[in-house]
């Protein structure tokens, strides 16, 4: 008889319960090209198409314990088990769940919101993740485990290119920790892609505090644009003290347009994703500002 | 000829169609859906390189593998030639033709190069990924403009240079007070059904018969065209449709795949199937479109169009496959469209070959590429001259008086002869219909207020059912269930329906009461097959001709049945009643069909069965005209560009049922706004293409979709068939390129900015960002 065969090349499958069995079993397969299967919307695709064509997959769907989706001391964590559509209704009170609703209707379309995991968008690290847009602006996070114990990787350190972070082969990102945003911070995402759905030429996502009239505290980051998404100092920077207005928020676009490298690919030379994150840099400022207002 | 004013109980109304119970009940058999015991599974390895030299396939790890029964490369069918053309051999292309498997050369990435037969799909595809070859790489061609190579010693890569035209062009252009002149380029893009091809080859020895399930658009021309290349009596050889997940063109053409299923199916002596990916789809299946023209036009003072004169540069990809040039030579003789063009007109189109996937036909072919380029040049004669866009198209439009008309161009190898219409009463309509002035004034304002808006229109002619002939046999069988059988096909478009529907209006039955057979070439001789918009046109004429002749036979049985004279007879839901009598004396059809049995006393003197062949012949195509209207958005910070409202006019001459003809228009706008702005196949410099998935190759979502508003009229019935009938496949596809082209032109107020579709947002602001630019410098 012929094995049972499908559209992907071969691999063994692997249903762990708990996260000790999933790295136990990391740790064994990662050096035969073993690798974790969340939501499956990055990966099985590629599969199928067998430009990735893992040896082993370890699936952690059936984690109880990765389900966990809390705000602990300030911080809300998102177990790697959390989907997308867990967002489309703010999961916290205030701008940080006002902001990540917001910004998950941008993400693919509603079936596979239904599937794809938040982690699993911070792991895959594309540069046109949304997810990991918002990680950066808000310096997330990350919660790596494996059989070698646990380690908590800020974004800065984590993201470290095109679909490359800082987890080791053998490492289960468990836990995602995003800080909570407090009452009247004004939060705004604007994006641009040729259709609904599709991943962004680029991105920006805009958090800041205003006190007397004036901006007293400033997050800027801009995904897509390059090969990892950043924060942009110099354009948070322009901001604080400034006046909620057009006039700063040109200012802060400009800045962002000067600080990127952006990459290039046979649809958009660097110069267009340049022009195209100055305009997010700005509608995502104005957005915050139109919604404070309203 | 026309029978068009009588009251009618089903044409013209817009009845449920008959192929929805299965399909919305997942009860439908699409080439995936279809087994055979034994079968094997074929997995086709494809060349990655764009072009070079096949130095050696190594075959034996792919062999080895267990569950694979074979592996061919060419070496294994030396016996079969190259895919032929579907209209016969033509000697000068004969060159250019794909072999079924690459030979000597590779020439596109994606070129079959061998074939893997295995029990299972995933095993023949485990298997393919371990056949090897070496590849000499020789440098890609991937520009039709460019210089032509060598495709073969002695052949370069202009297979051929095609001609269409009129009158001394030179003179015309010296003497006329004004040229305009532009270059243009339509992108690559085709049509992408949601089921990709699939095909199944199965020979019956018991019974010496080989067959191909799968088939779609063009059966019985399928099955002339497999028993030629394998050599076989065409009467032992039949095509199967079954569900068809789109057509629009490419779908149902001979491919390499479709020979191989078949041969191997004899030579394997089981039966193979092949169901095509995704990825192959859109690297294998014909692509289209791809056209760079040159063109200049004469013209008078107040925008007459004197003379046109269009140099092509057409890119027809790797191979010249079973359309040969059909798709270039239609571009030539329907590029005038609806003007008048008096004075001289030529058309020289170099047909190239490139590095890419072959190209043929997709839905309006020519014709959508036309119109982008005509209406762009009138736009520009509008613009030098300073003159109203609509005057100019009036000026030109052929008018009523001129009906028919006739121009010494060909399309689909007859001349073309517009066979009624008055363009410029649809296009009042129309203007009408959207307050052209207040539309205009309301954009203008928009655009003071730092909106970048605008429209735009265009004006076509289609081109519909295609000849020369059809025939369809109705037999009414004993339970009175009315079997129409012919030799059309479906691709989804509603065909049995509107047979049923012609059919049952004749016949006078309920059209739910019908069976009707297409695509099955065992069970009628001739057909044709559905393209050119022509199944409506043609096939519901045959229809129409064959239910008389059933009528007729079963009104003089019912005659003799019911002691009655036939002309108080008439057929009421399938009964034969007395028009003179209601209530009177009655017989079903299905009585009458068992009293035609060839047992049956009543037979007399007469052919059994209450059965007729119809056959329906025509000398010319008829012509569809139409105006799409398109109001756009351009986001000047993206160069995004977002269709606000769409608008487009039609007259079919007779809709037999409109509900099914605004689908027909809906679907088809929707595959030109994606050609206009979203669908491109791209290639890098080494000739691999970049859009192989759904994330590269995008197609219009219902996002950025806007509905259409369709004036759908029914003045010109056309006088070349009894019921009217014109042809919609391809209405709704024909204008959108133009029209989008030029809203967008009027929207950023750079009059002939675009040149090349589709508009991608990068092209756009590379626009608008040229004429910043030229602000600040000029
Ligand atoms: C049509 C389409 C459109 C899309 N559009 C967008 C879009 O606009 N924006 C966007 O952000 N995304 C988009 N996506 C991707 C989608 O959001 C994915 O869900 C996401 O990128 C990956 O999450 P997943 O849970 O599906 O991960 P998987 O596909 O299961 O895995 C992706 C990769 O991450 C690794 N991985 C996953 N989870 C972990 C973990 N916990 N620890 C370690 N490694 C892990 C896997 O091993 C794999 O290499 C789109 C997908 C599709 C199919």
């Amino acid at each position: 008889m012929v094995p049972a065969t499908m559209k992907p090349a071969p691999f063994h499958y692997h249903a762990p319960r708990t996260v000790a069995e999933a790295v136990t079993l990391l740790a064994q397969v990662a050096p035969e090209d073993g690798r974790v299967l969340a939501g499956g919307q990055s990966l099985v695709p590629t599969m199928a198409f067998r430009l990735a064509r893992p040896r082993h997959l370890v699936d952690i769907n059936g984690i109880d314990e990765l389900k966990r989706l809390v705000v602990e001391d300030g911080r809300l964590c998102i177990g790697a088990g959390v989907r997308h559509a867990a967002f489309h209704r703010p999961v916290v009170p205030g701008p940080l769940g006002q902001l990540l609703s917001e910004v998950v209707r941008h993400i693919a379309h509603h079936p596979i919101r239904t599937r794809g995991t938040f982690c699993g968008s911070i792991a895959h690290a594309d540069p046109a993740s949304e997810w990991c847009a918002v990680a950066a602006a808000l310096d997330a996070e990350m919660v790596a485990i494996s059989t070698r114990g646990t380690r908590v990787i800020p974004a800065v350190d984590f993201f470290q290119g095109i679909m490359t972070t800082a987890l080791a082969d053998d490492e289960l990102l468990a836990e995602v920790r995003l800080p909570t945003l407090r009452a009247g911070v004004r939060v705004g995402f604007a994006e641009f892609n040729r259709r609904a759905g599709d991943f962004a030429v680029a991105m920006a996502v805009a958090i800041y505090g205003v006190q007397d009239g004036v901006i007293a505290e400033s997050r800027l980051a801009v995904g897509g644009a390059e090969a990892s998404p950043r924060r942009i100092d110099a354009a948070e920077y322009a901001l604080r003290g400034g006046a909620p207005t057009r006039n700063t928020f040109e200012l802060a676009a400009e800045l962002v347009a000067r600080a990127l490298d952006p990459l290039e690919d046979n649809q958009n030379t660097a110069g267009y994703r340049r022009d195209v994150a100055r305009a997010m840099v700005r509608r995502a400022l104005e957005q915050a500002e139109q919604k404070a207002g309203a | 000829m026309n029978d068009t004013t009588r009251a009618t109980q089903w044409i013209g109304q817009s009845v449920e169609r008959l192929e929805d119970p299965p399909l919305v009940t997942g009860r439908g058999r699409f080439a995936g859906d279809i087994n055979f015991s034994r079968q094997l599974h074929m997995r086709i390895v494809r060349s990655n390189h764009a072009h070079g030299k096949i130095l050696s396939i190594d075959t034996s790890a792919a062999k080895a593998v267990l569950g694979v029964v074979a592996v061919w490369t060419a070496a294994d069918i030396t016996d079969i030639g190259p895919i032929d053309f579907r209209e016969g051999p033509i000697e000068k292309l004969a060159p250019y033709r794909q072999p079924v498997l690459a030979t000597d050369k590779v020439r596109y990435v994606g070129d079959p190069v061998a074939a893997v037969f295995a029990e299972d799909p995933y095993v023949a595809e485990d298997a393919a990924d371990l056949v090897t070859m070496e590849i000499e790489e020789l440098p890609p061609l991937l520009d039709a403009r460019d210089a032509p190579g060598e495709f073969s010693p002695g052949k370069d890569t202009e297979a051929t240079v095609l001609y269409q035209g009129y009158g001394d062009v030179e003179a015309v252009f010296r003497d006329a007070p004004h040229i305009v002149e532009l270059k243009l380029t339509s992108g690559r893009h085709s049509g992408v059904p949601l089921e990709c091809r699939g095909a199944l080859g199965r020979y019956d020895a018991s019974r010496d018969q080989l067959e191909l399930h799968g088939a779609a658009k063009v059966p019985h021309r399928n099955k002339e065209l497999i028993a030629r290349m394998l050599n076989r009596p065409p009467s032992s050889v039949n095509c199967f449709e079954s569900h068809v997940g789109g057509g629009f063109g490419i779908r149902g053409e001979i491919y390499p795949e479709d020979i191989l299923v078949c041969a191997a199916a004899l030579k394997l002596e089981r039966p193979v199937k092949w169901i095509e990916d995704r990825r192959e789809h859109l690297i294998a299946a014909n692509h289209s479109r791809n056209q760079h023209h040159h063109i200049r036009a004469a013209c008078n003072d107040d925008g007459e169009i004197l003379a046109i004169d269009d140099v092509i540069h057409h890119d027809n990809g790797a191979y010249v496959r079973t359309h040969a040039t059909r798709v270039a030579m239609m571009t030539c003789g329907v590029l005038p469209g609806p003007y008048r063009v008096p004075g001289a007109y030529r058309a020289v189109c170099h047909f190239r070959l490139t590095n890419k996937t072959p190209a043929a036909t997709y839905r309006a072919p020519g014709r959508f590429e036309t119109t982008f380029v005509r209406e762009r040049l009138v736009d520009a004669i509008a613009h030098q001259l300073n003159l109203d866009p609509i005057a100019v198209r009036k000026r030109n439009a052929v008018t009523v008086d001129e009906m028919p008309f006739k121009r010494p161009l060909e399309a689909l190898g007859e001349e073309i002869h517009f066979d009624s219409g008055d363009y410029h009463k649809l296009l009042d309509q129309v203007l009408e219909y959207v307050e052209w002035d207040k539309l205009n004034a309301d954009l203008a304002a928009r655009r003071a207020n730092g909106e970048m808006v605008g429209v735009g229109l265009v004006m076509f002619v289609e081109k519909a059912g295609l000849g020369p002939v059809d025939g369809v046999r109705i037999q009414v069988d004993t339970s009175g269930i009315v079997e129409v059988i012919t030799g059309g096909a479906s691709i989804g478009q509603g065909f049995e329906t509107v047979m049923a529907q012609v059919a049952a209006e004749t016949l006078g039955t309920d059209y739910k009461k019908m069976r009707v057979i297409h695509g099955q070439t065992d069970r009628i001789e001739h057909g044709i097959g559905a393209h050119a918009s022509r199944a409506t046109v043609m096939t519901a004429s045959a229809t129409r001709e064959a239910a008389l002749l059933v009528r007729a036979k079963a009104l003089d049985v019912a005659a003799e049945l019911l002691q009655a004279p036939v002309d108080t007879l008439d057929i009421v839901d399938g009964e034969v009643v007395r028009r003179d009598r209601p209530g009177g004396p009655s017989i079903s059809l299905g009585k009458i069909a068992a009293a035609l049995s060839n047992t049956s006393k009543t037979l007399g003197g007469r052919d059994p069965g209450l059965s007729a062949d119809g056959y329906f012949h025509v000398e010319h195509q008829v012509y569809p005209y139409g105006n799409h209207l398109a109001v756009v958005k351009v986001d000047p910070d993206t160069g995004g560009v977002q269709v606000l409202r769409y608008v487009i006019g039609y007259d079919i001459g007779r809709a037999i049922n409109p509900m099914l003809v605004k689908g027909q228009i809906s679907g088809g706008f929707a595959q030109g706004l994606g050609g206009a702005l979203l669908e491109e196949f791209t290639y890098n410099e080494r000739g691999d293409p970049l859009a192989v998935t759904f994330a590269d190759y995008l197609l219009p979502s219902l996002r950025e979709t806007p509905d259409v508003e369709i004036i759908l009229t029914q003045d010109y019935p056309s006088p070349l068939n009894p019921l009217g009938i014109k042809g919609a496949g391809e209405s709704g596809i024909n204008g959108v390129g133009g029209a989008i082209a030029s809203a967008i032109d009027n929207a950023i107020g750079i009059p002939g900015a675009v040149t090349e579709l589709p508009v991608t947002p990068q092209r756009l602001k590379a626009i608008l960002d040229a004429r910043l630019k030229g602000r600040i410098h000029g």
